[in-house]
């Protein structure tokens, strides 16, 4: 079945091309702006999956997020650090890190998604002396006594060194209202895609990911509030629900699917109904607590919290029945795992999900991606004949 | 070329200890014996063995499989069960193998695991090797979390963590599996007697520092640090290995012998390097022949810290044995920044006197690889010799391109040698 060619609502039209401009600025023109706006202030990038962003906003700065550049930049210089069977998501980080566009930041935060974006942190550290950088070992071992308490003392700590770059030492008071400020950002990002899953046809997955990777360059509340402004239009659009396959899609958690590519997976007739991509704009569920240490509480909240992510060390049977309730809970009919070339974490875990819901019953199928791709024909045939498949099965 | 090798005392040793271990895996099942897989860096041998449990490491197999020639099949059948070819080789082939009975190296069937000690050091991929070996034999995983060293260091909150899961994680599941209580003094035991092969492994280690040099830091080594890396550290056989070890490397000091190679002595010490990265291991003898053959000897190398960096003063310490195993992981090469890497590399060059340095990199281990050019980069600007950088696999034959490789050695080499002879500046 090839579905209709979606294009935006026109009431929303200026925010998504607001959203599509952001995702374009490969200069971090819009972090340069806020900075100038906002005299002594600084900006620290921090990169898939996830990292405390809180803690930069308790510390007075904007946390930016560096997602790569798609495939809306020619890499040059990044490539001359890689061998062919790295990912593209650090080439075209150090790209940017090499051809200036990242001098607008004053630090940058690596977490352990993987071992690459791990060394990624070391070969920032050598390139980029003068800046501040740090490594985010998220905690493997979900016992809140033992992994928790680590990370709690690693949040301490990696906030006393923000508060030093910034000159605003991180309080509980500051660090609290950072959470106030986040838990909305998380609670919008989640009712977006909560309208998505009841009304697909109201947002299309190419803007719900506008939306979210948006918040990668706006101030928080900013983001926040362009989410709500957005869902206000789209549940009022005039958009006519269409009968499409409705797919589950897994395994872009880190380097990001190029935008062309969201499209192509809907022009082929597949609603997007839930995704891993920019997971850490709603890495948590539940509200990080306003009482309490608020380290205490982000690191409770991360071990007991945090998604199925393929970046974690999962309990048995944890990460097919995480997968299975998102299944049912957005109604979807199948899964589409889509990972990047050379990525470990996606690569590795998804055999053992497709065991987890072939025995279910749960169709499924694979394809590979780096942001940079270009040709989306294969890609739009293997898709529309799984769409097909769901419809007829 | 002389194909008759002696085989030295410790070297026997060595074969004999490997086939005893396998035997005994062979038979645990019949004889009641409990079974602990883990891996080679962070391991926790002394402990693992103080309860009597017998250490399985998978990496070893699968390394031990790609010298055998059996790697590729397995990881072609590991490709058809739906595992990419992206990924690393080592998973592959110790999938393969267990999908085909689980017949291990010597061709002697391996106990499915007891329980998966997943000491999670400085590799991504182990964590994911568990999670999988764990769908596939329905045993537990036990996730000892070692964290990184990004900033360059350890701290109190480190090491701390990893001795709080020693112990409330990590001995009370061995008390449990093992049905024995945790002995300290058994260990400790155990520890001193490590301590005694580390001496001995680093003075091996450093001779190489001599010139000419008596060993080969790295092919030949990779042999030296086999018992020390993998299920005999703290056993008295592999203390007497390392002390015949030492006392034929002394005895070939004495007599100004090279290095011995797979077909025999080594020609004339002609280049110094120092190599950075894993072996080939289906192409092993090939590699070493490549650069044995043009009278280039490897001074050291970082593999051979991949289980243990010993040759900067540690020692694993009796006295505090939860604190020194937690030391131990932490230090291991693959859990150490960038730049200390780049400065491990620069001091052996230094240290060691070598003309150069080269670079395997390997397509499974991003571990390893991801950022080698840039420490090639480094290495070079910090000693001001030049670095050679060449790609293979760990135990996929399929990406040993053998030309593409004695290509880049031979140039590299002739590249040395012009600059020795002034070439470099004309």
């Amino acid at each position: 079945m090839e579905a209709p060619v979606i294009t935006a609502p026109a009431p929303v039209a200026p925010i998504v091309e607001r959203c599509e401009a952001l995702l374009n600025d490969l200069t971090f023109e819009t972090v340069r702006q806020w900075k100038e706006n906002h005299p002594g202030k600084k900006a620290i990038g921090w990169l898939p999956v996830w990292a405390p962003r809180e803690l930069i906003l308790a510390a007075g700065m904007l946390p930016v997020g560096v997602m790569g550049a798609s495939d809306r930049l020619e890499i040059v210089k990044g490539d001359a650090y890689y061998q062919s069977y790295i990912c593209h998501l650090p080439r075209s980080v150090l790209e940017l890190g090499l051809n200036g566009s990242l001098d607008v930041l004053d630090g940058v935060l690596f977490p352990s998604t993987c071992d690459v974006i791990r060394n990624l942190s070391g070969m920032w550290r050598i390139l980029f002396p003068q800046k501040y950088v740090r490594y985010v070992d998220v905690p493997q071992n979900p016992a809140m006594s033992l992994g928790g308490r680590f990370f709690a003392e690693d949040l301490r700590a990696i906030a006393a060194e923000l508060g030093e770059v910034s000159g605003t030492p991180v309080t509980h008071e500051s660090l609290r209202a950072a959470f106030a400020v986040c838990n909305a950002n998380r609670r919008a990002v989640h009712d977006l895609y909560a309208l998505r899953v009841a009304k697909p046809w109201c947002v299309p997955s190419a803007e719900l990911y506008l939306l979210v990777r948006a918040g990668a360059l706006l101030p928080v509340e900013e983001h926040t509030a362009l989410i709500r402004e957005y869902m206000q239009l789209a549940e009022a659009s005039a958009a006519k629900p269409m009968d499409m396959a409705r797919v589950t899609v897994r395994g872009c958690f880190c380097e990001q699917p190029p935008l062309d590519l969201i499209r192509t997976i809907e022009r082929s007739g597949c609603w997007i109904m839930d995704d891993d991509w920019l997971i850490a704009w709603r890495w948590f569920k539940e509200d990080l607590p306003l009482e309490g240490d608020p380290f205490e509480n982000m690191a409770r909240v991360f071990v007991t919290d945090s998604p199925a992510c393929p970046t974690m060390h999962l309990a048995h049977g944890v990460k097919g029945a995480a997968l299975k309730a998102e299944i049912k809970n957005t109604g979807s009919e199948g899964v589409l795992f889509m990972a990047p070339s050379f990525c470990d974490p996606a690569l590795l875990d998804q055999p053992m999900i497709q065991a987890a819901i072939e025995k279910a019953g749960i169709p499924w199928s694979a394809l590979l991606y780096a942001e940079n791709t270009g040709q989306f024909q294969v890609i739009r045939e293997q898709a529309g004949t799984f769409a097909d498949a769901l419809k007829l099965s | 070329m002389n194909t008759t090798v002696m085989k030295d005392r410790s070297q026997e040793r060595q074969k004999r200890m490997l086939a005893d271990y396998f035997k005994r895996l062979a038979v645990s099942r019949e004889n009641g014996w409990k079974n602990v897989y883990t891996f080679v860096p962070g391991n926790l041998t002394e402990l693992i063995l103080s309860f009597d449990l017998l250490p399985v490491l998978p990496e070893i197999n699968a390394l031990q499989s790609g010298m055998r020639k059996k790697s590729g099949a397995f990881i072609q059948e590991a490709e058809k069960a739906g595992h990419s070819e992206d990924v690393c080789a080592y998973v592959k082939s110790d999938l393969g193998m267990l999908r085909g009975g689980n017949i291990g190296p010597t061709g002697e069937p391996l106990p499915s695991p007891d329980l998966l000690l997943l000491s999670y050091t400085g590799c991504f991929t182990f964590m994911k090797w568990f999670e999988i070996l764990r769908e596939e034999t329905g045993a537990p995983t036990l996730m000892l979390h070692v964290p990184f060293q990004g900033e360059g260091r350890v701290t109190r909150e480190m090491r701390d963590y990893v001795i709080r899961q020693l112990k409330t994680e990590v001995i009370p599941a061995l008390e449990k599996l093992s049905g024995k209580a945790y002995d300290e003094s058994r260990l400790a035991e155990m520890l001193a007697r490590s301590r005694a092969m580390e001496d001995d492994l680093v003075h091996v280690l450093e001779s190489a520092k001599r010139k000419p040099s008596p060993i080969d830091g790295y092919f030949a080594a990779v042999y030296y640090i086999g018992p020390i890396f993998s299920a005999f550290r703290g056993t008295e056989d592999a203390q007497h290995y390392y002390r015949e070890l030492r006392e034929e490397v002394d005895a070939r000091i004495a007599q100004g012998i090279g290095p011995m190679t797979p077909d025999g002595p080594m020609p004339p010490e002609k280049f110094r390097l120092v190599v950075e990265g894993p072996p080939a291991w289906t192409h092993f003898n090939e590699l070493w022949r490549m650069f044995h053959a043009e009278g280039a000897v490897i001074v050291a190398s970082t593999y051979t810290k991949v289980g243990g960096v010993y040759d900067d003063g540690f020692r694993h310490d009796p006295s505090d044995p939860l604190g020194t195993l937690a030391d131990y992981c932490l230090g291991c090469y693959t859990n150490r920044s960038m730049q200390d890497r780049v400065n491990m590399i620069a001091r052996y060059v230094k240290d060691y006197d070598a003309d150069g340095f080269m670079i395997n990199s390997v397509k499974s281990c991003n571990s390893f690889s991801a950022g080698q050019l840039l420490i090639l980069r480094e290495v070079e600007r910090l000693t001001g010799r030049p670095g050679g950088f060449f790609e293979s696999d760990l135990v996929d034959p399929r990406y040993f391109s053998a030309a593409n490789i004695k290509n880049r050695v031979e140039s590299y080499l002739q590249m040395l040698d012009q600059r020795r002879t002034g070439g470099a500046s004309a």
